[in-house]
């Protein structure tokens, strides 16, 4: 048996690792390490993202300015987004997917190994010149991770670097999607049709090709920037006969794509984690897969909700104001049948089906805001204020950050062979969830209540929620360092773990011995395998 | 026992009301604010009823929804013994039911938010156009067809105070960072047009009140309305709303509410204003063409 001890890259067996820390990780070609690196890169995303937002809730904890220049907040809110989007969330996804898609489908590895390696070592670089625009002449780019000009072509020496890191990450996202694309399109065992594959395999290849597709447009609205500010072009300066709105326009329509791209792999990650823990198979999957290709579709024609206030004719705002609202009803259509997956199972509560729980509960609050937020009249006193920096963070944090924690407590014992400290685990739970609430509910009271978004300094009148914000961004912020701590525990030692690691989990990986081999399924598995590990839909 | 339960439920029953009430008459400088103000204006009552028509909606489906869910976690949890039922897998029929009822709640939210939103768009009949530039980092106004123009600028004691490190407590400045040296001066009942612009960057001219947010763009003019009821005279304040670089949070806008006599007089006193030349020298130059009126505006500040 090819159980060798994992971990430490000193056993030199018949895994044909490759011999040294830098051979290894550098010129590795494996899909599982390359899920490594993209993950341990977005964990140190994620924590350099999170001091930028500590900053920013210490500046808001109390009125007047005690820490930050604006301008440095400015930049602080910018960084944070540009980080945690590109740097966290993106990279933990195409991370799962390297680790999970090929043992998922039957597969020995990515289709395109070395252009998994190119796709990942492109980041690093990508952002070292991102970060590095905070000590040029300047300052970072303060503009909004939205970037409008004219204000970003205020934007000192950053503007070049900033541009070219987004070229990079979008250059990295484009090959990572063609890899998975090409991986389940031409890799899937035989037996592994379509519509038997995992959802985390069928919304990884839906937001693949939502990464093509949205991808080369944001490139392109960057690109205009650089030639407006460069090369004397005037894309989007009026007095040259260009339109600052147009920015918009085409910003948001890689934009919307984007917020989906965050969010469908996470969806696909619940979907694997309730059924598992129900004890039985997902209900309606067909319905799950066709509802995810209807999001990914109307995902293309809602941008301009992001835009109410910029003065669009009445045609064009009743149409993104009722093309958004239809999202509610796949959206509805997902939540309704993770629900239906716990009626009549058998629902026990380990770490993952907690993380993915809270997903369900606080990623619907995350849409119930979305939803009126798609009311154009009402968007009108919404926009731009603490209401939708609520909104968007309980999509994006309960809902695309906490399906990434519980997939990595779902898979961890695979990936190491070992379990991992539960009760550590629960606390990590517990207090994230607790304080994220204490972190983001308020900011909805905030915004109603008439606080701008992207402000230094407020309204004394805004003082207590603000404080009770902070106290839970300190809290939520402080408790992520378990995370670390507890993968680097389970990674060292602990109790073994079965291939299966939970009663009744469902999937061809599980088929697999833990932790999972260097190469696995070097031969596709059999059909009986295929049919013992998707016994379901 | 039987003393102690009804006061807990009486207490519960308070704070359960005082929540209601601050959700329902929310008051704009209260802390803990919880909503949105109804406003001053048809429209802007109207978008807050939309607002709490949408707010409901969505309390009833969560009731709904995260009932189910609850239910589910604890009725069919595995330490109770439940049993996982392995063929409750599909069903059409629930599928259909719950993709159409979703259709007609979101019709009966999309009706009456048509509706608003078509009256929003409708600035025609207008007494009064005002033009609305923002600058970095103030607002300029200008009373179309009368030459009377005012660049509003945050207030000296609130800029003072909110330099990095002042040493100033906000909480001793009133009306902190919503307050400005020359309001914008509006008349109440009548229709007025705002047509909105900037000079450098985007910005977006806020007021809560009035339900009005319009983004203000170099070289395109954006138009709104509103129609203040004749009763809500007064001082109302507002934001930017566009992030518009170093000093975004630093440019309010402040809205004088006089009633249509009022305003009027206070109009013409502007233009006589215009006609002669400066005579008192106590404001700077800046804002030359309202010097006179930097005076008014304080002793009406009672009107509110």
């Amino acid at each position: 048996m090819a159980t060798t001890e994992h971990g430490a890259a000193a056993h030199d067996d018949h895994d044909h690792k490759p011999h040294g820390f830098w051979n290894r990780w550098l010129t590795t070609t494996n899909h599982k390490d390359i899920g490594t690196l993209y993950l341990v890169f977005s964990c140190i995303m994620f924590f350099i993202g999170g001091s930028f937002a500590m900053l920013i809730r210490l500046e808001l904890f109390k009125p007047g300015l005690q820490f930050l220049d604006p301008a440095l907040f400015n930049t602080m809110t910018t960084m944070h987004a540009l980080v945690m989007i590109f740097g966290a969330i993106m990279p933990a996804f195409v991370g799962l997917a390297n680790w999970m898609i090929p043992m998922q489908i039957g597969a020995p590895d990515m289709a395109l190994p070395r252009m998994n390696n190119f796709s990942f070592w492109i980041l690093p670089f990508a952002f070292t010149l991102l970060l590095s625009t905070l000590f040029v002449p300047g300052g970072g780019p303060a503009g909004g991770w939205t970037m409008y000009p004219p204000l970003v072509l205020q934007t000192g020496s950053a503007l070049p670097l900033m541009i070219f890191a987004i070229h990079l990450m979008g250059a990295s996202s484009i090959l990572g999607a063609i890899n998975v694309i090409v991986t389940i399109m031409n890799m899937r065992a035989p037996g592994m049709t379509l519509l038997r594959m995992p959802l985390f395999v069928w919304t990884w290849l839906i937001t693949a090709y939502l990464l093509i597709a949205a991808m080369p447009v944001l490139a392109g609205a960057v690109t205009m920037l650089l030639t407006d500010h460069f090369f004397g072009t005037s894309f989007f300066n009026a007095a040259g006969g260009g339109d600052p709105v147009m920015f918009q326009h085409i910003f948001w329509f890689f934009g919307h794509p984007e917020v989906y791209i965050m969010i469908l792999p996470a969806f696909g990650i619940v979907s694997e984690i309730i059924p598992t823990f129900s004890g039985k198979p997902l209900f309606g999957y067909d319905a799950m897969v066709y509802a995810t290709a209807s999001i990914a579709f109307l995902s293309f024609i809602v941008w301009a909700h992001h835009m109410f206030t910029v003065g669009m004719p009445l045609s064009s705002e009743l149409f993104f104001m009722l093309s958004t609202m239809l999202i509610a009803i796949p959206t509805g259509v997902k939540v309704f049948n993770w629900a239906t997956t716990m009626w009549r199972g058998s629902v026990s509560f380990e770490p993952p089906m907690l993380w993915a729980l809270a997903f369900l509960f606080m990623f619907s609050i995350g849409g119930f805001s979305g939803l009126m937020l798609a009311i154009a009249p009402a968007d009108f006193q919404y926009q731009d204020t603490y209401f939708v920096v609520a909104h968007f963070h309980y999509v994006l944090v309960t809902g695309a950050i906490f399906a990434i924690m519980g997939a990595v407590y779902y898979w961890l014992p695979k990936w190491t062979g070992h379990m991992y400290n539960m009760s550590l685990a629960k606390w990590h739970f517990w207090l994230s969830t607790i304080f994220v609430n204490v972190l983001f509910f308020p900011q909805h009271f905030l915004g109603l209540a008439g606080m701008p978004r992207r402000v230094p300094d407020y309204a004394v009148q805004f003082t207590d929620w603000n404080m009770v914000s902070s106290i839970g961004g300190f809290g939520f912020g402080l408790s992520q360092f378990l995370f670390p701590y507890l993968i680097w525990q389970c990674a060292h030692g602990g109790a073994k773990a079965t291939s299966k690691v939970w009663d009744t989990s469902i999937g061809l990986e599980w088929e697999l011995p833990s932790p999972a081999p260097y190469h696995s399924w070097v031969e596709a598995p059999s059909m009986a395998t295929i049919e013992h590990g998707v016994a379901s839909h | 026992m039987t003393i102690k339960t009804p006061r807990v439920s009486t207490t519960a029953l308070a704070a359960l009301a005082a929540g209601v009430m601050s959700l329902a008459a929310p008051s704009a400088q209260a802390a803990w604010t919880l909503n949105m103000t109804p406003g001053i204006s048809a429209m802007s009552r109207e978008i807050y009823s939309l607002h709490m028509l949408m707010f409901w909606w969505c309390v009833g489906i969560a009731i709904v929804v995260f009932g189910f869910m609850i239910f589910s976690m604890v009725h069919f949890r595995k330490s109770k013994g439940a049993v996982a039922d392995q063929h409750f897998l599909h069903s059409n029929r629930i599928e259909i039911i719950w993709t159409l009822v979703p259709v007609l709640i979101l019709i009966s939210m999309a009706v009456p938010a048509a509706r608003v939103l078509v009256q929003t768009e409708d600035p025609v009949a207008t007494e009064l156009s005002i033009r609305v530039t923002g600058y970095q980092w103030k607002w300029g106004y200008e009373y179309l067809d009368t030459g009377v123009t005012i660049l509003s600028t945050l207030s000296r004691d609130s800029n003072r105070a909110r330099q990095l490190g002042s040493g100033i407590d906000p909480n001793s400045v009133p009306n902190y960072l919503l307050s400005v040296d020359h309001p914008l001066v509006v008349p109440a009942g009548v229709k007025v047009r705002v047509l909105i612009t900037a000079q450098d960057v985007i910005h977006s001219w806020w007021v809560p009140a009035l339900a009005i947010k319009k983004d203000a763009i170099p070289g395109f003019i954006n138009e709104a309305w509103f129609d203040i009821d004749a009763d809500k005279t007064g001082t109302y304040r507002g934001q930017c709303a566009e992030l518009c670089g170093r000093d975004h949070g630093f440019m309010p806008i402040v809205l004088e509410v006089k009633s249509k006599q009022d305003f009027d007089l206070w109009l013409k006193k502007q233009q006589d204003a215009l006609k002669q030349p400066a005579v008192t020298p106590s404001e700077t130059t800046t804002t030359t063409t309202t010097t006179s009126q930097a005076t008014t505006p304080a002793t009406h500040v009672s009107a509110g």
